[in-house]
């Protein structure tokens, strides 16, 4: 069904549209508008009734007037599927934007997309090795995990994705990820950087890009990741792929969807968000795992810039309670000239306990994360101490962490863009550095595992 | 049109308006043309809000609205242990044989196997006279568990017949006298509480197993604990240590709005791990709700309710049941969700003004109970709480604190230490410890709330230490309050932090807790002897009999080898005093 037109618009207001009375109009139909010049514009019905349809406009609304014409295209927002969405680049709404032609479609699939039945999922378990050592030993990937990065502007969340979108790959084996990239309101600069290492890597061939750029329409961000979810889930669950998403910068997202509140004039939630984004949010970030009976799988690596780099703000804040951990960038480590400047302390990778060990990464993994961390977090709090007291009032046991801490930044966070650290290298340099410590003072770390890779206290 | 049927009029959301029907509050009626199922929330003349249990996307006005005549109800009965539903009790497993790995709309499923043959055994006679909630019958539901077959609260009577064999549960098993039949599976709406005689003060703990719970903030059976804690600060792993360990006869474990993966990996968890108070399979005691965060909120909002509902129903049998809800902010937030889609006037942060009224009335139905039938049974409820960036000056964990008598507060300071279970010991508090401690004093050893109290104030002592370290650094303290940050370091390393995921250590009993509460304060006895006969504090604290003390609960069997670690760690310190 693809109606007739309605010119019974009645209020228009941000990126919203109220029409009176039409025929019946279904939740969430896509709505096809045509502006008095002539050009088109999209949009979603939000709220129907007998009397009135309220829709949003992905593109804003300039330049709608009361003479615009409605187009109800009778059906909820879909993205024609096909093997060929690979090695594409798409804009944010799903039309070619590489000049190809048009995606012929093998199907299609609506682009909410529906739940995962918990009962199908299959829990994530494969190690990803990353070769950034803080990844790996500290707050380890797993294939089918949504795992975000917590950053802040001016921080290089970037370099570090690309990096991992690189170097990701099951041990000891060669099996490619294919990247679906999703942009949602970046710069164009930006934008650039990511599309042109992935072309220098060749890794263009095997990826997806959907692109929603800052001077592109905000509204369109809401369905941009949709679509790049849609395509993932199509790819991982229908043939076979194993899928890394790469979807940025969410913040820019959330903000969208508080545009959208704001004109509605709903009951705004803490700093001005709908009080729903959690749902909403859990609709994106829960489109990732594994499922039963299904060879392929979606990872997924949002990145969100944290406003005035506070954690608590609702956007990490509600990411952090549905994601499976989340990696923090640190201002203060870039400062100090750290790449990557990972904090390992607020980070956490809620899956790494049933994906490390004997049979994954190595059996001492464990032991060793847990000491690394417990010794760098102690070391880290001393450095406040040392700021008031002295190095003089440290007791030996502190001041050997004191010093550690700063070997771990130096010599276990710090390595270069392109180095990629098997983890069993990653491993064997944690243990060069605990060296520094005194064994009495390890006592997270089996004594089984001293005697079998201390570097020199081992029989 | 009749009143039967009617049309929908407005669509927002998972919140419709359907006119031309007269329904009920509460009501469940079947919306549009795919049946979807909603309940009756609010009446405005003619027209019928309804919140819908499953996504509305496409659906339009003018399709039909159809009434059923039911609240929302859950269906009680053997069958309902293993198995894991959605927030309105679909079976996850027949959703996935219906419609395969996404949960697609518009179907039905009964909340139990209807067509499952059960062994129930009658226990009363044809002439007894049944009062309501009495016990007709068992069934051997799960290896562990029997299942009592109750009358339904609102019938009483004669037996008129009664037969032991195989049913299912809508065969008729019993008839009385007036003719009424009795079938095996029972409705309950799961808004309404059930019934029982009376309640009773508790004065038994919830043994957890996690030694801070246990031994410095108890949980009583029939009571309610509140988990607030920012994300990653382990509220999802307490919850499942708790369904894990405690000392419950049944476990209903509802996953609100959180992740789907956590639930996936219970199922996967639970066949396999052993319930340390049964030795068998923990699935046996265990049911499951799981309506994740990208599940409809409509349903979110019922799971507690069906959950509850089926608690209190196991609690009617004579059980200790412990529910766990993570996370009681997804509810609030979906209640938050709903209200604000009938424009409801807000409360604080936007969440109804009946917020902390629902809260309270969910907490209520926790407790310890004289059931119909006359024995004791009881619900313990545990809520995480979820506040927004940790502050828990929020409106749920405001709402939650004011109602339930423990307090867990976990804390991202100590998560980022992982320093777990991440529970702050200042912060945290149980109103419990009163009512307990003859318990304590009568099973576990007649000075046990002392031990407590003195564990506690060296935790107090130490926080005070620490600011002054924090200035002067702990070289500068005098060396018996050296000593005591050392004992309190202890208390910490050794007694509070417990890994969840452990195969030893995760689980202490009682006895154990005791012993190695003790063992720090023989440790600080000797050592204060020790520093008075000349010894030097490194020496004294760094015996490698008190590692070995420290280390050997990671081996099964501690429990025998403690008093013996206790003695040798004893002798090397009198030692490093000696050689002095
Ligand atoms: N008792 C515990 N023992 C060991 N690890 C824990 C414990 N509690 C929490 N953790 C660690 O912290 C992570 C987050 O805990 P979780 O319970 O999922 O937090 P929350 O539910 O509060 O977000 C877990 O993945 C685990 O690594
Ligand atoms: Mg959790």
């Amino acid at each position: 069904m693809s109606g007739k037109e309605y010119r019974t618009i009645t209020d228009v207001k941000g990126p919203l549209v109220f029409l009176e009375k039409t025929e019946p109009v279904a939740y969430g139909e896509i709505v096809q508008l045509r502006l008095t010049d002539g050009s088109m514009k999209n949009g979603q019905v939000l709220d129907t009734s007998d009397d009135m349809v309220v829709v949003q406009v992905f593109e804003g609304t300039a330049g709608v007037d009361l003479g615009t014409g409605v187009k109800f295209m009778g059906d909820v927002f879909k993205l024609p599927v096909s093997k060929d969405l690979i090695g594409r680049i798409l804009d944010g709404a799903g039309r070619p934007r590489d000049g190809g032609p048009a995606i012929v479609a093998e199907g299609e699939a609506d682009i909410i997309g529906a739940a995962i039945n918990p009962y199908s999922r299959q829990s994530p378990h494969d190690f990803i090795q990353t070769g950034i050592s803080a990844i790996d030993c500290c707050t380890t990937l797993v294939r089918g995990q949504k795992l975000p990065i917590f950053s802040a502007s001016g921080l290089p969340h970037n370099d570090i994705a690309l990096q991992i979108a690189r170097q990701a790959k099951l041990k000891d084996s060669d099996e490619e990820f294919i990247v679906v990239f999703c942009a949602m309101g970046i710069t164009a600069e930006e934008y650039n950087f990511f599309r042109s290492d992935l072309e220098r890597t060749g890794a263009l061939e095997n990826a997806v890009l959907f692109v929603n750029l800052a001077d592109d329409p905000a509204v369109e961000r809401l369905i941009t990741p949709r679509l790049a979810l849609t395509a993932a889930e199509y790819l991982a669950f229908e043939h076979d792929y194993h899928v890394l998403v790469v979807y940025t910068d969410v913040t820019n997202y959330c903000d969208a969807l508080r545009q959208i509140g704001a004109a509605r004039e709903e009951v705004p939630g803490r700093r001005g968000y709908p009080g729903y984004m959690y749902t909403d949010l859990a609709m994106l970030y829960e489109r990732a795992g594994l499922v039963k009976g299904k060879k392929g799988s979606i990872t997924q690596f949002p990145i969100l810039t944290m406003p005035g780099d506070d954690i608590t703000h609702p956007i990490p804040d509600l990411s952090g309670y549905i994601t499976e951990g989340q990696i923090v960038i640190s201002r203060e480590l870039h400062g100090s000239g750290i790449y990557p400047p990972i904090n390992v302390l607020p980070s956490l990778s809620r899956l790494m306990g049933g994906c490390i060990g004997e049979k994954t990464t190595r059996e001492d993994h464990k032991s060793v994360s847990d000491q690394m961390y417990a010794a760098y977090a102690q070391g880290r709090e001393l450095r406040g101490l040392v700021a008031i007291v002295g190095e003089d009032a440290l007791n030996e046991r502190d001041k050997q962490l004191l010093d550690f801490s700063g070997l771990f930044e130096d010599k276990f966070l710090r390595q270069s863009r392109d180095e990629d650290r098997s983890i069993d290298e990653t491993l064997d340099l944690c243990w060069d550095l605990m060296q520094n410590i005194s064994t009495k003072y390890l006592v997270r770390l089996d004594q089984k595992w001293i005697d079998k890779y201390h570097p020199t206290e081992k029989k | 049109m009749s009143d039967e049927n009617g049309v929908i009029y407005r669509i927002s959301g998972p919140v419709v308006t359907a006119t031309g029907i007269r329904s009920r509050m509460y009501e469940v009626v079947r919306v549009g043309h795919e049946g979807l199922m909603g309940e009756v929330i609010e009446l405005h003349g003619d027209k019928s809000v309804i919140q819908v249990y499953e996504d509305t996307s496409g659906i339009r006005p003018g399709e039909p609205v159809v009434r059923t005549g039911q609240t929302l109800s859950v269906q009680l009965g053997p069958g309902l242990l293993t198995q894991i539903y959605d927030g309105i009790q679909r079976p996850l497993p027949v959703l996935e044989k219906t419609m395969g790995t996404f949960i697609e709309r518009g179907v039905d499923a009964d909340g139990l196997d209807l067509e499952k043959v059960w062994d129930f055994e009658a226990t009363v006679s044809v002439g007894d006279e049944v009062a309501p909630g009495a016990v007709i019958g068992t069934v051997q539901e799960t290896e562990t568990i029997v299942h009592k077959v109750m009358l339904p609260p609102n019938h009483s009577g004669k037996v008129a017949s009664i037969e032991s064999g195989s049913f299912n549960v809508t065969q008729t098993v019993c008839t009385l006298e007036d003719g009424t039949e009795i079938q095996m599976m029972q409705k309950w709406p799961v808004r309404t509480p059930r019934p029982y005689h009376q309640k009773y003060a508790p004065d038994t703990p919830l043994v957890t197993g996690m030694r801070i719970l246990d031994f410095l903030f108890p949980l009583a059976k029939g009571g309610a604990a509140g988990i607030p804690g920012p994300f990653g600060s382990g509220k999802t792993v307490t919850q499942q240590s708790l369904a894990k360990y405690s000392d419950a006869q049944i476990v209903v474990y509802i996953g609100c709005g959180e992740r789907g993966n956590e639930m996936t990996e219970v199922l996967d968890e639970f066949p396999h791990l052993i319930d340390p108070n049964t030795g068998k399979p923990l699935m046996n005691r265990t049911v499951m709700i799981a309506n994740t965060s990208n599940m409809p909120v409509a349903a979110r909002e019922a799971s507690v309710y069906t959950g509850i509902t089926i608690a209190e129903y196991f609690r009617d049998m004579g059980y200790d049941v412990a529910l766990m809800a993570d996370s009681t902010s997804r509810w609030a937030e979906a209640m938050r969700e709903i209200s604000s889609r009938l424009e409801e006037m807000p409360g604080e942060e936007g969440y109804p003004a009946y917020l902390s009224s629902r809260l309270a009335e969910f907490y209520e139905r926790a407790g310890r109970v004289e059931t119909l039938e006359g024995e004791d049974g009881s619900v313990t409820v545990i809520g995480a709480v979820s506040p927004p960036g940790g502050d828990i000056s929020e409106p749920v964990s405001q709402g939650t604190l004011r109602i339930v008598k423990v307090f867990w507060g976990l804390d991202a300071g100590l998560a980022r230490q992982r320093h777990f279970p991440a529970i702050n010991w200042l912060s945290s508090y149980s109103l419990y410890p009163q009512s307990l401690d003859q318990w304590f004093r009568d099973n576990i050893a007649s000075d046990f709330p002392e031990i407590r109290t003195e564990i506690s104030s060296l935790l107090q002592v130490e926080a005070e230490l620490q600011e002054i370290v924090q200035l002067v650094g702990s070289d500068a303290l005098p060396v018996d309050q050296q000593l005591t940050l050392e004992v309190a370091r202890m208390i910490r390393e050794f007694f509070l932090q417990q890994n969840g995921f452990h195969e030893v250590d995760a689980y202490s009993g009682l006895e154990q807790q005791y012993k190695m509460a003790k063992a720090i304060l023989t440790f600080q006895d000797s050592a204060k002897k020790a520093l008075a006969a000349g010894g030097q504090l490194e020496d004294v604290v760094n015996v490698p009999a008190r590692t070995n003390l420290m280390r050997d609960r990671f081996e099964a069997g501690y429990l025998d080898r403690v008093d013996g670690l206790v003695d040798e760690m004893n002798k090397q310190i009198a030692a490093a005093a000696e050689d002095n």
